[in-house]
């Protein structure tokens, strides 16, 4: 199943940001002066990675859709920074433990480290750990996107998932229609 | 919502430099500004009667909706926190033999708890308000049905609601809905085939949820979070009403919690309320209007104890407090062997009221909902779960499709045992005694809880469900409904207000809240409230 730009416009409107997305207007930072001072190309890499490892396989079109979602989150400057800080400590547990940035690792050992750091296992919160903030930021912000997101819920046989605003003839809709 | 913070952190309340000062010749000062509060206010306001709004909890930015949302959501926050909750401001203490969650069943703030409620408004039946002679139990109410059947109609038109005449069990009414009943889900579906079977009648559910564009609100757009949130505003909360009470020019004071209630022997003379910067003010009115609830209601009345009033103002009964009811929620849920298509929407499509007036003394009234929102929600669970990838594709598609769930309302009767009282071991952050809800529930209730089981238990079997939950009489608890705390009645020696909702004692208070019930019957009680508050502010009207 294909995620498209319009999933993650989708995802972003349940969301509450993304004006910039949603308008269709790329304004992705290359540099670490862009947004805010943050290192957009960093995070937009590590964000892509990450959802190799926590999407499921049988979707694709992960990147345009990260890229798009992450437009429109990275428009916030304090969820920037954070989400920023959490991709920072994971590339450092992935420079200690693998001897590589998170981005380039293969898919099986950047899975490998998010379960070292005990992402898998950790509750979220904005505040906590560095495995707690790791889940909240990066894990669950994938998750939440694609999730929210028609073609995700569609993934579970919900076509309206939870935040979505997809309009008052689905609940009535039949399996088979 | 702030920029410094992530999406979710970001939401906060309006935090304006605003002006606090009491205003200047008010005819009428009403304390809350929850939906009685706001019917109220913005009524009087349109009689061209100066009116002032003091609300203890903040002023919310409609902006901040969808970050609410994503609060709601995500599993980082609970239910208090979707709406601000403060656990200082808020403190309360819970002493009775059911702990009562008062934090996950109010918001503070202005629209008060309709912010985070369902938005079910169903008339209370003619028995409710004549339980003691047509059931033999509880007390009867000082007004009927008759009594208050056009300010049903009113309360109604207020909220907007959309509801169909499809309820042969309902009580007469004289006029439509405002709005087309929402459509029969794909699972009410389902459940009408079994409860046909079974001689069991289905139908729809009036909701304060636009089914179409009203009165330049949103029609329902499925977000699917209404408790607690509705990004689209398609919910009604009594947002509605104050800023109509605004545009007619009224005044509303956010943060501005009422300590005490200064008195004469026969009037109140002022609310005293504190401000952000810790400051002390006194609003004087000729009349004053509280509509804070069945809990901080009384908790007002007992705090403004003087020596004129030790035991607490308009307490000559020494009722004000006691007879605390909520209604008992009872449910059963299972899953078939397909799907069931929940979670699309987060409101309910279809009830059955066929057992309500079969109540005695023996059995409450009780009434039967079938839910569109059984079982996990699969963002909810992606995001709370130990795995990712495939599989927690593989969970949420084995978790989530085919639950099937119903739930019920039942009455519990007033009783002196259960009650909100001050409790003065702990104060608040302005070093008030906090309320103490000390909820007893009695057996009727209890034995009926048992019988609604039995029944649910029928449905799901005819339906073909294995059983997989039940909430019985072991492990009931409360809908949120706060009621019966300052009862009216005739007789002053037994209620706190006369039927007019003007307290017994003193001439120049109302009180606008389901405080008031003297019974709860099981329906949700916002509709009555907002009826009653409609009836108050006719009286106080005529009254100036």
């Amino acid at each position: 199943m294909e995620l498209t730009r319009r999933d993650a416009v989708a995802a972003l409107a349940a969301l509450g940001v993304g004006g910039g997305a949603a308008l269709g207007v790329g304004r992705l930072g290359r540099d670490p002066d862009a947004d805010g001072g943050v290192d957009a190309e960093r995070i937009r890499e590590t964000q892509v990675a990450a959802a190799a490892v926590v999407y499921p396989s049988e979707v694709s079109g992960t990147r345009e859709f990260v890229e798009t979602f992450l437009e429109g989150r990275l428009e916030q400057p304090a969820h920037a920074a954070a989400l920023e800080e959490a991709v920072a400590e994971l590339d450092d547990r992935a420079e200690s433990w693998y001897g590589d940035a998170f981005a380039v690792l293969s898919v099986a050992d950047r899975e490998r480290v998010l379960e070292q750091v005990g992402a898998d296992t950790a509750d979220e919160d904005p505040d906590g750990t560095t495995a707690e903030r790791i889940r909240y930021y990066v894990v669950n912000e994938l998750l939440l996107a694609l999730y929210a997101s028609p073609t995700g819920g569609e993934l579970v046989g919900l076509e309206n998932p939870q935040g979505h605003a997809g309009g008052l003839e689905t609940y009535r809709r039949g399996p088979e229609a | 919502m702030s920029a410094d913070r992530p999406p979710a952190e970001g939401a906060e309340p309006i935090d304006e430099e605003r002006d606090r000062t009491p205003v200047a010749d008010a005819d009428v000062c009403v304390i809350g500004a929850g939906p009685a509060g706001g019917l109220v206010a913005s009524r009087l306001a349109e009689a061209d009667l100066e009116v002032v709004i003091l609300e203890a909890g903040p002023r919310f930015d409609p902006a901040d909706r969808l970050a609410r949302q994503e609060r709601a959501i995500r599993p980082a926050y609970d239910r208090p926190a979707v709406w601000d909750g403060d656990p200082e401001r808020d403190a309360h203490a819970s002493s009775g033999e059911r702990f009562y969650p008062l934090n996950h069943a109010r918001v503070k703030g202005v629209g008060g708890s309709t912010l985070h409620w369902q938005g079910m408004v169903m008339r209370l039946h003619e028995d409710d308000f004549d339980s003691a002679s047509a059931r033999g139990v509880g007390t009867d109410w000082p007004i009927d049905y008759e009594d208050l059947r056009p300010y049903y109609a009113a309360a109604e038109r207020e909220l907007g609601v959309s509801g169909a005449d499809d309820n042969p069990f309902a009580p007469p009414r004289e006029e439509p809905h405002p709005m087309p009943a929402f459509r029969p889900s794909y699972s009410d579906g389902l459940f009408a085939e079994a409860c046909d079977e079974l001689g069991i009648a289905m139908h729809s559910v009036p909701n304060a949820r636009n089914s179409e564009t009203d009165d330049g609100r949103s029609a329902c757009v499925g977000y699917g979070t209404c408790q607690p949130v509705c990004p689209s505003g398609a919910k009604y909360d009594a947002t509605v009403h104050l800023e109509r009470a605004e545009a007619a020019g009224a005044t509303v004071l956010d943060r501005v919690p009422v300590q005490r209630l200064e008195h004469g022997a026969e009037r109140i003379e002022a609310a005293v309320y504190a401000t952000p910067d810790g400051e002390e003010r006194r609003q004087e009115a000729d009349a004053f209007v509280i509509a804070c609830g069945g809990v901080e209601t009384p908790r007002l009345l007992l705090l403004s104890e003087s020596s004129r009033y030790p035991d607490g103002l308009a307490n000559s009964s020494g009722l004000v407090g006691k007879f605390f009811m909520d209604h008992c929620f009872a449910g059963t849920g299972g899953v078939l062997d397909k799907p069931t298509r929940q979670n699309h929407v987060g409101f309910l499509t279809s009830e059955s009221h066929q057992f309500y007036d079969e109540a005695d003394d023996e059995i409450a009234p009780f009434k039967l909902e079938f839910f569109n929102y059984d079982g996990p929600s699969p963002v909810g669970l992606a995001l709370s779960g130990d795995d990712w990838g495939d599989d927690l594709l593989e969970r949420l598609r084995a978790e989530y499709g085919n639950h099937v769930g119903m739930g019920a309302l039942v009455e519990q009767l007033p009783r002196e045992d259960s009650y909100v009282a001050l409790d003065p071991e702990q104060t608040d952050d302005r070093g008030n005694p906090v309320p103490d809800v000390h909820w007893s529930v009695g057996d009727r209730a209890l034995e009926t809880v048992e019988r609604v089981n039995e029944i649910q238990e029928r449905i799901l079997e005819e339906l073909g469900a294995e059983i997989t939950w039940q909430v019985g009489p072991e492990d009931t608890g409360p809908a949120y409904h706060h009621m019966g705390t300052t009862r009216m009645g005739d007789d002053p020696a037994e209620s706190v207000v006369g039927p007019d909702l003007r307290t017994h004692d003193l001439e120049n208070c109302w009180i606008a809240s389901s405080s008031v019930f003297p019974t709860g019957g099981a329906m949700n009680p916002t509709l009555t409230i907002a009826a009653l508050a409609l009836k108050a502010a006719d009286d106080v009207r005529e009254s100036l």
